[in-house]
């Protein structure tokens, strides 16, 4: 098999660099199409992207599948080493076609699901269009730095699609929980994406791959391994970060569908398997990745069973079968740890986590549709209150059933494949030969069988307590009918997939899931055999299943017995409560810091301001050993400018002392004269000119603001007070003096050349004027004045804000 | 500032005269700018002081008849200006914000510097008269 990648140097966006940027500007687009087309569902202008982008990846899968790479690179911050590289092999490969093809069905059915005259499509449609392009460039991006941008902007969308439905106010708490959650994994990601830099000096994954002995032999190995293991963790729900992920199902059915069961969570996953070749080596790796992923498996089954709402069900599964596939890459990293030994024994978990990945999009992504149908013709989504609609929904029943039947692990649906290869992963731990696992790893198959009972039994909840019992239609506000059939051409695909990829795996085999392993396991992938088959003989792994199908079947019959205990009426995740009380004393701890900072006081803030400038330039210069004064390159004074000077000390010297507001103003304007009486001294006209403009102005606004202000009042300070502030403000004078004569000295040592000399000597030549102050202000450095004057048009907004839409003391601020 | 009635017949008459004056010197200093003292922020700046010496003189209603448009208008008129200046020589491969100028002869006038600073410079200047103005008006009209 053949390795060679493209890799290519471009300048202009590349086919595949569209591939990512092509949603943004769709999502741009539609607000006018929005506008001018309201009588066709703007989701028909959405639909074709995603088809033509899946389209034109499966295109180059046979490339990929011959073991090609699609490489290309795009400058962005060349500077920094950020650089917009695009890369396609096996891995991207798998997930791009998920994001495009469960896009184009999602869309589909979002069609049908969101109705044009009563829902607020254009922001619907931005934000989906958002997350697909975002989406795309995390799973295609090899620059990290670029990986992460994508990243939180997934987060981003996905927040804001969950708060779809923003009157009501679980939706916003959801939306507010999972960026909470997802965002803080993914700083600290960023923290280990930095880390990685400090080790590797690269952000491409590919370079970092290729010198990963500079990661593993490295001190800041475990942190950097650990801060992005905690945004893939919180990104892909994992124990005890997966509590967002039922509050995420608060958004409309198509948006759980898509970024909540089938893309978005697997981002978590991708990085995951993405950096297996990085930190896969490592015991740390194996054991977290493992035991996190055994434990999201566990929890997650269990408190499924305890939901009676559709959704929330379907939530907490894909939590625990997502655990399901991080424990399968945790297992399965012993491959490279074991160093490339092209053993069976270790590959066949991430086998086992690559071909669940595409079976549980496939049949959660027909459930969640499903569900959405359930919900939409029915108008409830709890299970107490459902109940026979087989006869009533047939097509619904049916793909339903497929989709159960899948999960559960039963033949012949391609659920059971991948669950059996989970119970050989699973037991191939025992005989791994480390530390304690002939003893340990028993615990790995125990709680697999734990999980797939409690799977086994939240699916025949599912199942009979929505479609068999009787029909109640006092249940219903509506009449219960079949969905169109729009409706169902999705989930319908979607369970035909889970159909053939069952009686056919093979089809996967050598086509996408080998290039995938090759991905995670660049090392060994010439050894690798993939290929699956339904029967496997009487062994180990089909006893075990025979065990989940009893005791669930048991389990279920006893269902009367245990539904009345607390396990099964209190469904909320005692973890939520560590949430609530993180949340609640985050608000009140900022609070109280901001309490104390913030007095309402200008005087406090310039202390603040004061004190920090003094400390740290302060601190730089005694640290340079910068202080120096130059005594020798000094002029003459002039007694006029003696006299200048006296004024100017004296009547500074004198504003403290005044107790009347106009004497203030006076004295204050005195200074200011004198200011622009040195410029004129210094033969800066320009500076002269607008000082004497400033100082007029100022004496207009201070008339002004005169009858607004408060009478000046001898205030009683404590003496101390007073000694800080005037130890302060003499710092500052001091500070500025010392660094005046200091900069001087340096400059007239070093022999260097003042900027003003080169400002001189080209400010005809190359700007085409002779006042140098204004060449500068508009061409030399044209940019500053005009983020200046940005500044000063902020600043009047914010008078007339001030002024204008003053408070009046009851407002919620 | 609003109550004051008294008839100042002096001063009306002076102002009358000086703001003219200060006007027309503030156009001089706009575009003496880049050769002489001057330029759009100091122009600006005098251009609002002559305003200002009408508002004091008269009231708010003479001078909202004399300048019948909105001062917030001109910062973002002015920021626009300015930013779009920096843009066009983007159009033309250069880096944001690259002036650029040129002596033209013009009949009866000679020699002529055209430059792009201008327009960046009158940018400035109307950000500057906007916000002075809108700063100092709207701490006026304020009575409560």
């Amino acid at each position: 098999m053949k390795h060679e990648v493209n890799s290519k140097e471009v300048v202009f966006l590349t086919a595949l660099h569209w591939v990512t940027v092509s949603p943004f500007l769709l999502a741009i687009l539609i607000p006018i199409i929005y506008k001018y087309t309201k009588r066709i569902h703007t989701g028909w202008f959405v639909l074709p992207l995603p088809l033509i982008l899946f389209i034109f990846l499966i295109s180059n899968l046979p490339d990929i599948s011959n073991g090609d790479v699609m490489h290309y690179s795009m400058p962005w911050v060349p500077s920094l080493g950020i650089n917009f590289d695009v890369y396609l092999d096996g891995l991207s490969m798998l997930f791009a076609l998920l994001i495009t093809g469960i896009g184009t069905l999602v869309i589909l059915y979002s069609i049908y699901y969101l109705s044009k005259n009563s829902e607020k499509l254009n922001q619907f449609y931005v934000y989906i269009l958002m997350f697909m392009g975002a989406m795309l460039g995390v799973v295609m991006s090899d620059n990290l730095i670029v990986l992460y941008v994508f990243w939180e902007v997934t987060s981003v969308s996905s927040s804001l699609l969950i708060s779809y439905w923003y009157q009501r106010e679980k939706s916003i708490q959801g939306a507010l929980k999972s960026m909470y959650i997802t965002v803080f994994g993914g700083l600290s990601m960023l923290g280990g994406f930095s880390l990685i830099y400090v080790m590797a000096g690269s952000f491409s994954i590919r370079e970092i791959i290729a010198n990963v002995d500079l990661v593993t032999t490295s001190s800041l190995f475990v942190p950097a391994m650990l801060l992005i293991l905690l945004g893939a963790f919180t990104k892909s729900a994992q124990f005890p970060f997966h509590i967002w992920l039922p509050d995420a199902m608060e958004a409309p059915t198509p948006v759980s569908a898509y970024l909540h069961s089938a893309t978005m969570v697997k981002a978590g996953i991708y990085l995951i398997a993405r950096l297996t070749p990085v930190f896969g080596g490592s015991p740390e790796w194996f054991w977290i990745v493992s035991v996190a992923g055994l434990v999201t498996l566990l929890w997650g089954s269990v408190s499924a069973v305890r939901q009676k709402d559709l959704k929330s069900i379907l939530a907490f599964s894909t939590i625990s079968q997502l655990g399901l596939i991080v424990t399968l890459l945790g297992i399965g990293s012993a491959a490279i740890y074991f160093d490339g030994v092209p053993d069976e024994l270790y590959y066949t978990a991430i086998m086992a986590a690559v071909f669940h990945l595409i079976n549980h999009a496939t049949f959660k992504g027909s459930l969640f549709m499903t569900a959405g149908i359930i919900d939409h013709e029915t108008g409830t989504r709890d299970i107490r209150k459902l109940g026979g609609l087989m006869t009533i929904m047939p097509i619904t029943f049916t793909i339903s059933l497929v989709g159960l039947l899948s999960m559960a692990g039963i033949p012949p649906f391609n659920g059971f494949l991948s669950k059996e290869l989970f119970f050989t992963g699973t037991l191939n731990v025992m005989n791994y030969e480390m530390i304690d696992l002939s003893t340990w790893g028993i615990i790995f198959p125990v709680v697999a069988v734990i999980a797939s009972i409690f799977t086994f039994l939240y699916c025949a909840i599912l199942f009979f307590k929505t479609f068999t019992g009787k029909f109640k239609p006092e249940n219903y506000d509506v009449k219960v009918h079949e969905a169109p059939v729009g409706m169902l051409i999705s989930p319908a695909i979607l369970g035909a997939l889970v159909i053939i990829f069952g009686l056919f795996p093979n089809i996967l085999s050598y086509t996408i899931i080998h290039p995938v392993m090759t991905s995670i396991l660049p090392n060994i992938t010439e050894q690798i055999e993939v290929n699956f088959s339904l029967w496997h003989g009487f062994n180990t792994e089909l006893f075990m299943t025979f065990i989940v199908i009893a005791v669930g079947a048991l389990l279920y019959v006893l269902m009367k017995k245990w539904s009345q205990t607390q396990f099964y009426l209190n469904e909320r995740d005692p973890f939520n409560n560590l949430y609530d009380h993180g949340y609640n004393g985050l608000i009140k701890g900022s609070q109280a810091i901001t309490r104390v900072q913030m007095t309402g006081l200008l005087r406090d803030y310039f202390v603040y301001m004061y004190t920090f400038i003094i400390l740290l330039a302060g601190y730089t210069m005694f640290r340079s050993d910068a202080f120096a004064v130059d005594t020798v390159n000094v002029s003459e004074i002039s007694p006029y400018m003696w006299a200048l000077s006296v004024v100017f000390i004296l009547a500074t010297l004198a504003v403290p002392f005044i107790n009347n507001r106009i004497t203030v103003i006076v004295v204050v304007g005195v200074i200011g004269f004198m200011m622009a009486l040195f410029f004129v001294q210094f033969r800066a006209t320009d500076l002269a000119l607008t000082q004497l403009l400033i100082e007029s102005v100022q004496v207009v606004l201070f008339m002004l603001v005169f009858m607004h202000l408060p009478k000046l009042k001898k205030e009683v300070f404590k003496p101390g007070f007073s000694l800080v502030n005037m130890g302060i403000s003499i710092a500052v004078g001091a500070f500025v003096t010392i660094m005046a004569l200091s900069a001087f000295a340096m400059g007239s040592e070093a022999g260097f050349d003042t900027i003003a000399e080169y400002f001189i000597a080209n400010s005809k030549e190359l700007a085409g004027g002779y006042n140098i102050v204004n060449v500068v202000l508009v061409d030399f450095r044209g940019l500053d004045t005009l983020l200046e004057i940005l500044v000063l048009a902020i600043a009047a907004l914010g008078v007339v804000s001030l002024i204008k839409l003053r408070f009046t003391g009851r407002e919620d601020v | 500032m609003k109550q004051l009635k008294t008839n100042n017949v002096m001063l009306h008459t002076l102002v009358r005269i000086v703001s003219f004056v200060v006007l027309a010197f503030s156009i001089y200093l706009f575009f003496a700018g880049h050769n002489n003292p001057g330029g759009g922020f100091i122009g600006g700046l005098m251009t609002a002081a002559a305003f200002v010496l009408l508002y004091l003189s008269f009231n708010m209603k003479t001078l909202k008849k004399a300048l019948p448009f909105n001062f917030d208008l001109l910062i973002g008129g002015g920021l626009l200006i300015a930013f779009l200046t920096g843009v066009t020589s983007m159009l033309f491969g250069f880096p944001f914000l690259t002036q650029f100028f040129e002596y033209v002869q013009i009949p009866f006038m000679g020699e002529v510097e055209l430059t792009t600073a201008l327009p960046f410079d009158l940018g400035v200047y109307l950000v500057v008269l906007g916000a002075a103005l809108t700063i100092i008006l709207t701490i006026a009209e304020d009575d409560k």
